[in-house]
């Protein structure tokens, strides 16, 4: 999709974003609601095109994380905002719990310890199960399961409904997203000039939120790269919604110290997923599926909850997260340059998101710029895509339902393209509206979807009029 | 037909409009069922003989040949005439005890129920993700069905140059798509050792000098916003990169049984449809079904024909209005992929809606494949069976009477 630079396009600006993830949209909230200017630079053609469109949508506790890190303050403080705000921005929140599951002696050897490290960072509403007590709770576990700890208060998020409901509260407050827009240098004058493959604008300050990209932007600014980012590959395998009556809840394996390993767990939207795989790869743009792997989880999957063994593959995917040399999150702020990077959030950038933005606008306050006026949230509802509350399915006059499986009305569909942020490509559509995402995949609503966006997505569907 | 429903009861509900569908709903009032409705998601009837411009339709069951969405149109006017009250755009969400349905429309959400309901949701192409596919997963990879639509209905492609999987009888038809709409297929693959289409079917990629290769899989697909390039693997274990801008998954059908699966009810693992008796009766004695949801797939035709007699079953049922028995399952062991009907019910009507057992192989296996009646062989033969052949057998009369019903293979080498 092309985006005409307005007048202003160059700004200045208060503060540039690098990267529209999840974090990126979240730092953008935040600032915006502190009542700065804020321009996003994202390379994709459309948001939550990177590490952010493929995790395992699960809202931490941090019962896991490590006692006295950064990691775990943010994770709490992101969850405690994501549950104060969700209410009013529309977003579900699928109160699963979680069980932490050990399959023989030696795991539930460990369980003692994780409860405790669980109390140890303030989560108290954790218990330690016998297998056949884990079981009355999740009915599809294996018999072979000898203990677990419950931990009540994981619960299960929309992925992606939330950070667009976050960028949406930015855009309405003034900021400005650029998509196709590729961070290609920057310097420091006092501000920031920065090019871009969309043209060059200056900003007071830059938050570095790129994800995979992280250490290549710092770079890229002339700032000393203190991390380096090995991307770790993830696959999931998404199961038909008739698993969902087997998986009321997150079923988690007793982690290693590589991996917290392979999830089993209910999706907002009535599947159930089985994933990631972790596996260390040099490639940071490709993300491909494995057919061995894909069937390594579908059997582990099957081994922890048997009746999934017949159960038909929805969707596969595969994403990268971008880890470091070292687990810890990678926070640099360099008041010398106004430049703040959030990097190395591989795995609990969903749940930590809001608190590492509120965390960025602290470390900004350091900078010696003079103080904004904060603004009114502004109402922004996200249309509900969560089968826990009303999907507009249910409700008359929506012109016709377009994707059967997922029950996609044609009504989302022309409101995501007459809202704020509409979707830059195939993919955002998918991830904003469900269109195409069920059993199906498309045999019955793809055509029509290619007829409903031609000329609205980049690239579109169709390759073109027909030819005789 | 638009607006609210008369009543939210009825004789029987049809949940499907394809050729299943319609010739059972105008069986039921030619049977003399009074109130019958027919439900469908999509604005026309048809199903998926709407996208299928290439296939002619109709033969047999109207003395006359009818392409694409015309069948459709047909099928409208026979319903109409016969007096269903046919209700396009109307979604089934949900199948529950008891004979109701949730149905939703741009009108809302309603609950109908009925004394019967005849479940006819046809059947469709297994996607990329479910074959666990490796590559990237770029736009351009689709099934034949979608790219049927995009020609049909649109008058769009997908792509340009596919690569095509497959060697059904769909997958001639996918070829025959491309070729008609200015696409030219790179190479057409099948992982099986053999074409899994007839003769002389099977000779047509070479006919129109399309690279034909047998026991080759895709080892990767290229692309970051379209398919650019696909890796095959073919039988000799080298690797070829070819340059293309998409992929053509044909056939492997399965059944569109949705709503089984997420009922009481449930599916079969064999066939991935619902469980049915000789009558086309689900567990569920209240719920039938018809079609190529029972066994992904057969043609249009044949589809017609077994909608009518499960229609008149329905209306026998109605009409004799007795208790249906405990039925008994009809067992059977790999490689057979799965015989339908899998349940036998004693008392059940006199004539049987599906006189045959149909069966499926899922690999190509030579044997003596037999039929047991309480332990006493009364059918066998013995040959080299391919899969996705249909196989018929006569349902033996008294068999529902039986204590065990089982299909046995001795497999020869």
């Amino acid at each position: 999709m092309l985006h005409t630079p307005s007048p202003d396009f160059a700004g200045p600006y208060d503060l540039a974003v690098i990267g529209a993830g999840v974090v990126g949209c979240a730092v953008a909230r935040r600032f915006a609601l502190a009542g700065a200017r804020v321009v996003v630079i994202e390379k994709g053609a459309d948001i939550l095109s990177g590490a952010s469109k493929a995790n395992s949508a699960i809202l931490h506790t941090g019962f896991d994380a490590p006692p006295g890190s950064l990691e775990l303050e943010l994770v709490q403080a992101g969850r405690a905002e994501y549950l104060a705000i969700r209410d009013s921005l529309g977003l579900p929140l699928v109160e699963t719990g979680a069980l932490v599951c050990a399959w023989n002696a030696l795991e539930a050897d460990k369980l003692d310890a994780i409860a405790a490290q669980g109390r140890a960072n303030g989560v108290n509403e954790l218990r330690l199960l016998s297998g056949t007590e884990a079981r009355a709770t999740c009915p599809g576990l294996s018999e072979r399961l000898v203990a677990a700890i419950e931990v009540a208060g994981e619960h299960v998020i929309d992925p992606w409904s939330a950070p667009l409901a976050y960028l949406t509260q930015a855009v309405a407050l003034g900021a400005r997203l650029l998509r196709d827009a590729e961070l290609i240098g920057g310097r420091f004058e006092d501000d920031w000039i920065l090019e871009t493959s969309a043209g060059t604008l200056r900003a007071a300050a830059v938050v570095n939120a790129a994800g995979l990209y992280g250490d290549l932007v710092d770079a890229r600014l002339g700032l000393k790269p203190e991390f380096e980012i090995r991307p770790r590959k993830g696959q999931f395998v998404v199961l038909d919604k008739a698993a969902f009556a087997h998986v009321p809840r997150i079923v988690l394996p007793v982690p290693t110290e590589i991996t917290k390993g392979v999830v089993v767990c209910p999706t907002a939207f009535g599947n159930v997923l089985i994933g990631p795989t972790a596996e260390e790869q040099e490639d940071r743009t490709r993300a491909t599926v494995e057919t061995g792997a894909l069937e390594a989880l579908l059997a582990r999957g099957a081994e922890i909850v048997p009746a999934l063994a017949g159960i038909p593959v929805t969707a596969v995917y595969a994403g990268l997260r971008p880890a470091t040399e070292s687990k810890a999150y990678r926070v640099i702020a360099r008041p010398e340059r106004r430049a703040i990077t959030l990097g190395g959030i591989r795995s609990t950038g969903l749940s930590a998101a809001l608190g590492l933005a509120s965390h960025a606008l602290k470390l900004h306050e350091d900078f010696g710029l003079p103080a904004t006026v904060p603004a009114e949230p502004p109402a922004v509802c996200l249309p509900n895509l969560a089968q826990t509350r009303e999907r507009d399915w249910q409700r008359p006059d929506h012109g016709e339902i377009v994707c059967h499986c997922e029950l996609v009305t044609r009504r989302e569909i022309e409101a995501t393209f007459d809202s704020a942020i509409p979707p830059g490509d195939f993919g955002g559509l998918r991830r904003r509206t469900r269109a195409g995402m069920g059993r199906c995949q498309g045999f019955y609503c793809n055509a029509r979807l290619a007829e409903m966006t031609q000329g609205r997505l980049a690239p579109p569907l169709a390759v073109g009029e027909r030819e005789e | 037909m638009s607006g609210p429903f008369e009543s939210a009861t009825a004789d029987v509900i049809v949940v499907g409009g394809g050729p299943a569908g319609v010739a059972a709903a105008v069986e039921l009032r030619r049977q003399g069922v009074a109130h019958v409705v027919l439900l469908d998601r999509e604005d026309e009837l048809g199903g998926a003989t709407r996208h299928c411009a290439h296939s002619p339709f109709g033969m047999r069951e109207f003395g006359r040949v009818y392409l694409g969405a015309a069948y459709g149109r047909r099928l409208a006017a026979e319903a109409a005439q016969a007096g269903v009250e046919v209700r396009t755009g109307h979604s089934v969400v949900r199948l529950e005890p008891g004979g109701r349905l949730e149905v939703a429309s741009s009108s809302g959400v309603v609950t109908l129920s009925a004394r019967r309901i005849l479940i006819a949701t046809g059947a469709r192409e297994t996607p990329r993700s479910a074959r666990l596919i490796p590559g990237d997963r770029p736009l351009g990879i689709v099934t034949t069905g979608t790219l049927q639509s995009y020609a049909a209905f649109h008058g769009l492609m997908p792509f340009r140059r596919p690569l095509i999987v497959g060697s059904e009888l769909v997958s001639q038809s996918a070829l025959f798509t491309c070729l008609t709409h200015g696409a030219r297929p790179v190479a057409m693959i099948e992982p099986g050792p053999h074409p899994l289409a007839r003769a002389p079917f099977n000779w047509f990629p070479r006919l129109v000098g399309v690279p034909f290769h047998l026991g080759a899989d895709i080892a990767d697909i290229r692309g970051t916003a379209r398919v650019e390039e696909v890796t095959i693997r073919l039988a000799d274990g080298t690797a070829h990169t070819l340059a293309c801008d998409g992929v053509l998954l044909t056939g492997r059908f399965t059944p569109e049984s949705a709503l089984f699966r997420q009922s009481a009810v449930g599916v079969e693992p064999g066939s991935a449809g619902p469980a049915v008796d000789q009558d086309g009766r689900s567990r569920d004695p209240l719920v039938f079904a018809g079609g190529n949801l029972l066994r992904a797939v057969e043609t249009g035709g044949w589809a017609f024909r077994e909608g009518r007699a499960v229609g008149m079953a329905i209306a026998e049922d109605l009409a004799r209005d007795a208790e249906a028995g405990v039925p008994i399952p009809v067992g059977f062991e790999a490689p057979i992929k799965l015989v339908v009907p899998s349940l036998l019910r004693a008392g059940a009507n006199a004539v049987p809606a599906l006189p045959d057992f149909q069966l499926r192989f899922s690999r190509t296996a030579s044997g003596r494949l037999s039929l047991e009646i309480d332990g006493r062989e009364v059918w066998a033969r013995a040959g080299t069976w391919r899969p996705e052949r249909r196989i018929l057998v006569p349902i033996p009369p008294g068999a529902a009477r039986a204590g065990s019903v089982r299909f046995r293979f001795r497999e020869t080498g």
